[in-house]
């Protein structure tokens, strides 16, 4: 099995929006060339690149680990930001605190959380408050 | 019909060019960036005001088969050279979203 896994580290940067969906742009190239196919590829990319953008308009930044096997792809991100006060709620559609200036960029839309949850399998977030958010996510290759 | 095609039917503004021989199969409108991360499919043509970096990202993620930047909203600088590392196909134009939706119906 260990030889399978393919593991990947990433920082995110919170004070260059020009890098956010770096690590997942190369995370889907990693998957492309491993021969995963168009739907897992695109299940992993999105839920990564809303997960990202996340880490860099409401928190400072963070590190993504990703794990990639034949049977799943497993990511991980975690962030130094200020924690979700009130998890249920941010996972609601149309739920965001996002600001007039990261929403003129086009987001803000309350729906990153609600997406990394319909196109994973497993998602669990972990967060406190003025420490940081880990969430944690599986997408299953079925 | 391919992007090229629907590029020259529609006298749209080439800003950057990708694979124009890729079919164009539906389209999709939207500014609000994970509403059309969630919606847009493969092979759309994704018609957006928006004009940063964010564009091509999500038109790569959701593998648009080409972008169009409506209304005359300009693309950044680097917003075009991300276009150009993902080799997606962007085009401005001065016509509304509704008005190049109609348009691409019809070739469809
Ligand atoms: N990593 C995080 N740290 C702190 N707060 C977060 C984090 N991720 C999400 N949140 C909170 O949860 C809310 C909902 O997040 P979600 O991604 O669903 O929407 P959004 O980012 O506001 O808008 P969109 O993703 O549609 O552009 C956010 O507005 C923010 O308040
Ligand atoms: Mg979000």
């Amino acid at each position: 099995m260990a030889e399978n896994s393919v593991k990947l580290h990433y920082n995110v940067d919170a004070s260059d929006f020009t890098v956010a969906g770096q690590a997942s742009g190369a995370v889907k190239k990693v998957l492309k060339q491993l021969g995963f196919s168009a739907d897992v590829i695109r299940r992993v990319a999105v839920a990564m690149y809303e997960c990202e953008i996340n880490m860099v308009i409401h928190a400072d930044g963070g590190e993504i680990d990703v794990e990639i096997t034949p049977e799943k792809i497993r990511m991980i991100h975690k962030d130094r930001g200020p924690g979700i006060k009130d998890i249920e709620k941010a996972m609601q559609e149309g739920y965001s605190t996002a600001d007039e200036k990261v929403r003129e960029l086009g987001f803000g839309a309350g729906m990153g959380l609600p997406n990394m949850k319909r196109y994973t399998d497993e998602m669990n977030i972990s967060t406190e408050l003025e420490k940081g958010t880990v969430v944690d996510m599986t997408v299953l290759v079925k | 019909m391919t992007v090229k095609e629907i590029a020259e039917r529609l006298a749209l503004t080439p800003i950057c060019v990708g694979d124009v021989e890729k079919c164009v199969t539906g389209c999709h409108i939207g500014d609000l960036l994970s509403l059309v991360m969630s919606k847009a499919q493969s092979g759309d043509a994704w018609i957006t005001i928006q004009g940063n970096i964010n564009v091509p990202a999500v038109a790569s993620l959701t593998d648009c088969a080409m972008v169009i930047v409506a209304e005359g909203m300009k693309l950044d600088e680097n917003a075009q050279s991300r276009a150009e590392q993902e080799g997606i196909s962007i085009y401005s134009s001065e016509k509304s979203a509704y008005a190049l939706a109609c348009e691409i119906k019809e070739c469809l």
